[in-house]
């Protein structure tokens, strides 16, 4: 590999624009810039060959939009001869001046990816695989990942790069003068993931003057261990007559850019409105600075799509409440596939202080890999903190991690060569830190020198995967101190000796401490405390757990990681003094520190028993107030039927309130706030039937879905909660639905009727084929139609057979279907 | 905050809210003016008016009647995008999924946060141009009467709006992220009072949610 040798050497140059290059010869504002490679090859050649000259080590191919989603296949240009011509320009070009190396240039794809817009994650793997592969073929020397602004978009492109060739992989990131990403991410969250996926280099191009680089770069020499990249443009753009225009000259460049080379910056170009003199002024003034090659960071870190958390000396709390084991209605939840649930437990966590969420779905008789996809999608859609993917069913555990939007924790690995033959192989492919658990074959040690042992077997079986020990986390293993007095102690001597002897870091599942014993809680918080001034990097605990939340708390004050107890002050500040109650028997369990029913605990304190409310079920599902009907449904329960309560108390409060609604007097967020006020009083209702064995009776299943195209499924969702609420099923198919989706589903299910929904002039074609195939394929089928451009007439002549204005109409005419449907009308 | 532009994007048509509803739209406004990134660019193109209401405005072509009305007397026009970013996006999400009241009034705060914006934005450039001897007309977005949507991929290219802003198309049409707005502005020598903006501007007049003109 003589590029990634050279590259330790001397300072390394990539060439500068290309696009406004190509204006100058007269590239017309609609024309697609790589059919050029094609069209005027010699052109194409004559540039790359000016950057050769002026000293460019790198040329990158004309391909930065080269993908099938602007080349479609039986278009007027065939995408892979685009590839082949790009590359043999760039070759030409490199052999004509006989120096040089040529990148394959992967640019975003146009699209943003879901669940924000509308491509799939493999679909974008798949584009980018098939420009690799031809890329390849025609001779490239690296792939270049460029101008990225989604980490998400960025790790498709480099999987499809490692995965399809052996090529050195170098990425660039566009950041705002923040350093942030324009989807959320910061420069420590990607350089956490890029380096976890295994690039060769990476950095900043793009977007920003070398000016406003200088702190980015700052940044990513800080963080990365590999070598870093900065081709920013010639400056802030600015428009005159219609041509974008940059404010600095090629000297102004080159002086910043030559500070950048002296900060430690390794690979240096350009990007919009650099030209070859730029990159002669550049190369002039930093050929002979001396290279200084990255050292490793040795930081042990994990990202989520908008932040990276790292694990050191501060102790990380990882939530361990998404796990079946032990909770009959987490295993229901995983039965029904309701996801929501789901959510709100990691919801709670979050808002409880966990920094990262172990997810666990094992169940037998459900599909592990499916579950775990679905379930890690949603959650990293809605929450934004890093995951613990937690299983041990290795299919299911690749699938997460490569859907995952980050770089993941991963439990786990362990002593055993099967085990690591395993798990390795997807930490060195995916990138992540990975749980190793201090056991092997011959089980688990009884000593912490054994448990030492296996962590040392570890690392070395790991290096040969080229996984470092930075991305290991050590379980030091707890038994239950119930079974083995001196469980506790070779816990604690483990997590020592593996910070102090092997320098490494830990893990512990703390709870395990504590089976079989009474008031587990007590001794689960003091041991806690034993194991975090051991060393303890990380605890998966249940963040809910107030004695745990104040052991941690405490630790941190106590150990110079909170100045000033700014942290402990905030969260305990507030609170009434812990003599009135807390020390009490029963009074320090998690159960006091219920989230509120139905919907997220806001803010990270703690409020509990402010549900009180004097007002009836029936007023406080008028004013929507969730809090307060939880508590009154509770409290009428005590005295009356729940089919009572529900007919005599919720309905018609429900009613006044949809009344209110068509009338004018009620709007659209009080409509919702009642709906979720009476849902968290269902619950109650539920809970306490199935506690009795009663099972609570739905009137019928209706499926929802926002068309295919459309990605705007608030309207949707509105609907989705009235329809709950007056006790339907609701199969909700999500947005960007294609029809023969919902046909299969209606048929399946044999629903009485369906929900659709569109937003815009352009998706109801789309609306129109579902009618069109729900005709002919589930004739029984009722349809109702809504959203913004609909009208009566509109949904007449499109097939539907309601045309719903707002989503009181929808739970009418539901009414109405499922009621004719009961009577054989 | 901008309470009644918030509630006229819930459907209110000048009504006061109720003390639990502007709790929401506060919390809202909070949160996005914590999270949403707001970011917009423009670039100037020549303009030419042609017969049949065609119109060439550097990166794209169109015939538009009500287009072609509202850049009468210009000679160039400003190309111009916003958006609140992904995050507001995914705020609107995340209230999907856990408290739908909460995601109705943050998407109406969104979609009044990014019109602020944009009233913002245009009234600094208004200023800038009108030190130079030049007017701004009320901006016109895609999908105003006859403007038709299907100018938007030229429109973003032309301002490079993916790489810039972040702001990319679907398939049909639709702007990711959803908070994003792109319009064009004319520029005239002449000056030319003109009450006719944003929400007046479109020809459906009997839209839910069209704003109580004075």
């Amino acid at each position: 590999m003589k590029l990634l040798e050279e590259i330790k050497r001397r300072k390394l140059f990539f060439d500068g624009g290309m696009g406004s290059l190509l204006q100058a010869q007269g590239l017309g504002a609609g024309e697609l810039p790589e059919t050029w490679n094609l069209l005027y090859p010699d052109r194409i050649k004559e540039i790359h060959r000016q950057y050769l000259s002026v000293g460019c080590d790198i040329v990158i191919t004309n391909t930065f939009g080269a993908n099938r989603l602007k080349y479609p296949a039986g278009g007027a240009f065939s995408l892979k001869e685009i590839i082949k011509a790009a590359v043999n320009n760039a070759r030409e070009a490199v052999k004509e001046e006989g120096h040089g190396w040529v990148a394959l240039d992967l640019g975003p794809t146009g699209k943003l990816l879901k669940p924000l817009g509308d491509l799939d994650f493999d679909h974008a793997c798949d584009i980018y695989k098939e420009v690799v592969e031809t890329g390849c073929e025609a001779g490239a020397d690296l792939i270049l990942v460029e101008t990225m602004s989604d980490g998400y978009e960025a790790k498709a492109a480099v999987l499809a790069a490692k995965e399809n060739s052996r090529l050195p992989v170098f990425a660039t990131m566009i950041f705002d003068e923040k350093g942030k990403l324009l989807t959320g991410g910061n420069v420590e969250s990607a350089v956490a993931m890029l380096e976890g996926l295994g690039v060769d280099a990476l950095g900043v191009n793009c977007g920003l003057g070398p000016v406003q680089m200088k702190g980015i770069a700052e940044r990513l020499l800080e963080l990365a261990s590999v070598p870093v990249i900065v081709n920013p443009n010639a400056g802030l753009p600015r428009s005159q007559d219609g041509r974008t225009v940059y404010d600095i000259d090629e000297e102004q460049f080159g002086a910043v850019m030559e500070e950048m080379a002296d900060m430690g910056v390794h690979v240096l170009g350009g990007c919009c409105g650099t030209t070859p003199k730029h990159i002669k002024r550049l190369v002039n003034l930093c050929r002979d600075k001396q290279q200084i090659p990255p050292t490793e960071k040795n930081r042990t870190v994990i990202s989520s799509y908008t932040h990276a958390v790292v694990i050191d000396r501060d102790p990380v709390i990882i939530g361990e409440r998404i796990n079946p084991t032990g909770k009959s209605k987490f295993k229901q939840a995983l039965k029904n596939h309701d996801l929501e649930y789901i959510l709100q437990e990691g919801v709670t966590q979050q808002d409880h202080g966990a920094h990262v969420l172990d997810v666990n779905v094992g169940l037998p008789g459900i599909h592990e890999t499916q579950m775990m996809e679905d379930v890690v999608k949603e959650l990293q859609s809605v929450i934004d903190l890093p995951l613990q993917i937690d299983t041990s069913d290795t299919k299911a555990m690749e699938r997460a991690m490569r859907i995952y939007n980050g770089k993941p924790l991963i439990n786990s690995v362990n002593g055993k060569k099967e085990s690591m033959e395993a798990v390795f192989p997807l930490v060195k492919r995916y990138g992540g830190v990975v749980v190793a658990l201090a056991l092997d074959e011959n089980g688990i040690p009884g000593t912490a020198e054994g448990r030492l042992a296996i962590a040392e077997k570890i690392y070395k079986k790991a290096e040969e995967y080229g996984i470092k020990p930075k991305d290991i986390l050590i379980d030091a293993l707890c038994l239950t101190v119930s079974s083995d007095s001196r469980g506790a102690l070779t816990t604690l001597k483990t997590l020592r000796a593996v910070r102090d002897r092997l320098q490494g870091k830990t893990i512990l599942g703390v709870s395990n401490i504590s089976f079989g014993l009474p008031q587990r809680e007590i001794i689960n918080a003091a041991f806690f405390t034993m194991a975090l001034r051991e060393g303890l990097n990380a605890a998966i605990i249940n963040p809910n757990s107030k004695a745990m939340m104040q052991a941690f708390y405490s630790f941190r004050a106590l150990s110079d990681l909170d100045p000033q107890c700014r942290d402990y002050i905030e969260l305990y500040g507030s609170q009434p003094p812990l003599s009135q109650g807390a020390a009490g028997p029963g009074e320090t369990g998690a159960s006091d520190v219920k989230p509120a029913p139905g919907g997220p605990f806001l803010g990270r304190q703690w409020k509990g028993g402010s549900g009180q409310s004097p007002l009836g079920l029936g007023d406080c599902i008028r004013k929507g107030l969730r809090e307060g009907a939880h508590e009154a449904v509770k409290t009428l329960l005590a005295e009356r039927e729940a089919l009572d309560i529900i007919n005599n108390e919720m309905i018609p409060a429900l009613d006044d309130v949809g009344k209110g609604f068509e009338k004018g007097t009620v709007f659209l967020p009080q409509l919702l706030m009642s709906a979720e006020a009476a849902k968290a009083a269902f619950q109650v209702i539920k809970d306490s039937m199935a506690d009795s064995g009663k099972g609570q009776e739905k009137k019928g299943t209706i499926i929802l879905a926002t068309v295919k195209g459309d990605i705007h499924d608030i309207g949707k969702n509105i609907v989705k909660v009235l329809l709950e609420n007056y006790g339907y099923e609701v199969l909700d198919l999500g947005k960007d639905v294609a029809p023969e989706i919902i046909v299969e589903a209606a048929v399946e299910n044999k629903v009485p009727l369906v929900g659709l929904s569109a937003l815009m002039t352009t998706t109801v074609p789309s609306m129109e084929e579902t009618i069109v195939r729900l005709r002919q394929e589930a004739p029984w089928v009722k349809i109702m139609v809504g959203g913004a451009v609909l009208t009566e007439e509109y949904a007449r002549t499109i097939g539907a057979d309601q045309y719903c204005r707002d989503a009181m109409a929808s739970v009418n005419y539901a009414e109405g279907v499922l009621v004719r449907r009961e009577l054989g009308i | 905050m901008n309470l009644k532009e918030t509630l006229r994007y819930l459907g209110y048509k000048g009504q006061q809210g109720d003390e639990q509803t502007i709790g929401l739209v506060q919390e809202c406004w909070q949160e996005l003016e914590k999270t949403a990134v707001r970011r917009c660019c423009f670039r100037e193109f020549p303009l030419k008016h042609l017969p049949d209401y065609q119109l060439d405005l550097g990166c794209f072509s169109v015939q538009s009647k009500s287009l072609w009305k509202n850049l009468e007397g210009c000679c160039q026009v400003l190309i111009f995008a916003a958006t609140l970013g992904a995050q507001a996006d995914m705020l609107i999400r995340r209230y999907s999924r856990l408290q739908m009241s909460k995601a109705v009034v943050m998407q109406a705060a969104a979609a009044a946060m990014l019109e602020d914006y944009c009233d913002e934005k245009n009234r600094e450039w208004k200023a800038w141009y009108r030190e130079r001897g030049l007017y701004l007309r009320p901006r016109f977005s895609p999908g105003y009467g006859d403007f038709p949507l299907e100018c938007q991929p030229a429109l973003l290219k032309g301002l490079e709006a993916g790489k810039r802003l972040g702001i990319v198309l679907t398939d049909t049409f639709l702007m990711t992220p959803s908070k994003s707005v792109t319009a064009v502005i004319g520029v005239s020598c002449q000056d030319r009072q003109c009450l006719v903006k944003g929400c007046e501007a479109c020809g459906k007049r009997d839209c839910e949610y069209r704003r109580e003109t004075v």
